[in-house]
């Protein structure tokens, strides 16, 4: 197995009596798309969350690229790169396309500014809609940008909550792409309910389930596993 | 090319108004020479609660500071006018520091407040040591104190020039400002705090450094209306001085470079026509308030950038 660039022991978060995220250990090996999937309230977002500091941990330590981050603050976890891009989409609606992207590509430092920004832009097809106030983009055009701030941070992790909720067929090929075109020079991991997206995209997947890892495996074994058959497929 | 374009409008702006002084009577000279410094004063507020989206109800201590560190600097210290503009903004910028530190651990409602209290704790501190400050009644500074390279800054002319070169300094300043990367953050700080985190920006210090930066301005503006009129006292302490700049900023256009001077000279001149016409002055300004938050939220700039002028910084 390639290095690990992220790893998790022990992490847990508890919401008064609901164990959101219980004693999880989980290695993210460098240059790999790995899926999390699992049921609603299996504690996907928490665990993400946990892992971008956007909440804290209740116990367990994470280590980044061998360092230990459980203390450090999310915006400090981000300049050591790791990008979150939120389930609902989270843009500055009142801004300019590309002062969103600029306003990641300046927190990398890129410079010059300009085609650090234009470039992630042209990565998800928004190059000609630089100038348009974000609010106003499709749906599925929004989703591409909140994407488009994450490859501008030039992440050594990229973290995609639900990335393809709400887009078109089109759109998810569009998306696919993109996402294959991040490794292996970065990691990914992937929260996502479509399973044609975590068969196509990832090399491995972890089933989270009741907040504790039910398994981790190949697409292909994890669809040969009886448990999270029984958990999460319903079979 | 936009950016020229603002560029240009700005420096017109400027042109005007050093062009407007032959033309102005004496009586509006002064006006428009306080109206200046007033402006710096709500341009520094903008700069906190316009683009980076802090709203205090404490900016009069900051104005304060900048307004008695000249005065008594001068009247105590023995500090000649060029120091004392130089105090007025370390002064601003310390003290917005020093509650920035404590204030900005809250957010939104709970800000106000905590501001509110830390200007009216400054504001009673200057009545209690009434002894140094000489409390309501104020400290007057004599001509001889209010001399700048020879110049004497109570005069009309001189007056109204370095009350133009404050200001046109702290407009370009402010146009570098919003343009600048910084200024990108500060925006991004007002629109949603929880996405510009999870951009890598720490929303504590971005907030702490425009809120110091806005001090500075104040405490600029104050040291100028010490020195150029020459009376420091209390009242410009009072929470009246935190709401003014507010008003100002709402009026002009939250947000815009152009708003504060616009919104200081258009108030001014409402409450000096109004004060002449009736006693109930302050029920016009009132009313056109809420027709402002009726009808133009945004205020007057800000409509405009809104119905197609989006260069507008």
């Amino acid at each position: 197995m390639a290095a690990v660039i992220l790893e998790a022991r022990g992490l847990t978060r508890h919401f008064g009596g609901l164990k959101a995220v219980d004693r999880v250990d989980f290695d993210l090996a460098a240059g790999e798309i790995h899926a999390l999937i699992g049921p609603n309230g299996a504690g996907k977002t928490t665990f993400v969350s946990l892992l971008s500091g956007r909440i804290e941990a209740g116990a367990g330590r994470i280590l980044f690229e061998g360092r230990d981050i459980t203390r450090l603050p999310a915006h400090a976890r981000v300049r050591r790169g790791i990008a979150y891009t939120f389930q609902i989409t989270q843009i500055y609606a009142a801004l300019s396309v590309y002062d969103n992207v600029a306003l990641a590509a300046q927190s990398h430092g890129s410079h010059p500014l300009k085609p650090a920004a234009m470039e992630a832009l042209d990565r998800v097809g928004l190059t000609d809609r630089a100038g348009q106030i974000a609010g106003t983009l499709s749906y599925g055009h929004q989703r591409l940008l909140e994407v488009a701030m994450g490859l501008a941070l030039k992440p050594r992790l990229l973290i995609l909550d639900e990335p393809t909720q709400g887009l078109s067929q089109g759109e998810i090929e569009v998306f696919n792409g993109i996402v294959q075109s991040v490794v292996p020079a970065a990691t990914v991991l992937l929260i996502e309910h479509n399973m044609d997206v975590v068969m196509e995209l990832a090399q491995r997947i972890t089933v989270l389930n009741f907040g504790e890892v039910l398994a981790t495996g190949t697409p292909a074994e994890i669809r040969a596993n009886p448990a999270v058959q029984a958990a999460y497929l319903g079979a | 090319m936009r950016d020229m374009k603002a560029f240009f409008l700005h420096l017109a702006v400027l042109a005007a108004l050093l062009a407007a002084l032959p033309l102005l009577s004496a009586y509006h000279v002064t006006n428009v020479a306080k109206i200046m410094v007033l402006a710096v004063y709500a341009m520094g507020y903008n700069i906190a609660f316009g683009y980076t989206g802090l709203l205090s109800l404490g900016h009069a201590l900051f104005f304060a500071a900048g307004l008695y560190a000249a005065g008594m600097g001068i009247s105590q210290f023995g500090l000649g006018s060029a120091g004392a503009l130089v105090a007025g903004p370390v002064a601003g910028g310390l003290i917005a520091a020093a509650v920035g530190l404590l204030a900005l651990r809250t957010a939104g409602v709970a800000f106000m407040i905590v501001t509110l209290m830390f200007a009216q704790a400054g504001y009673l501190t200057v009545l209690y040591f009434v002894r140094y400050t000489r409390g309501d009644e104020g400290i007057v500074l004599d001509r001889a104190a209010r001399m700048l390279g020879g110049v004497d800054l109570s005069g009309d002319t001189p007056r109204y020039l370095l009350a133009f070169a404050l200001f046109a300094v702290a407009l370009l300043v402010n146009l570098a400002l919003v343009r600048s990367p910084f200024g990108r953050v500060m925006i991004a700080m007002r629109e949603n705090e929880a996405r510009s985190r999870m951009l890598g920006y720490n929303p504590y210090t971005v907030k702490l450094t425009a809120l110091v930066v806005s001090g500075v301005y104040a405490g600029a503006a104050g040291a100028a209306y010490a020195v150029l009129f020459g009376y420091v006292g209390a009242s410009l302490a009072s929470v009246q001085y935190s709401i003014l700049p507010l008003l100002y900023v709402l009026l002009g256009g939250a947000g815009t470079v152009l708003g504060p001077l616009l919104g200081a000279l258009l108030m001014f001149y409402l409450i000096d026509y109004a004060s002449s016409a009736t006693s109930a002055y302050q029920f016009i300004v009132g009313a056109v308030l809420v027709v402002l938050v009726l009808f133009a939220p945004k205020g007057i700039l800000g409509t405009l950038r809104e119905r197609g002028l989006r260069w507008l910084p």
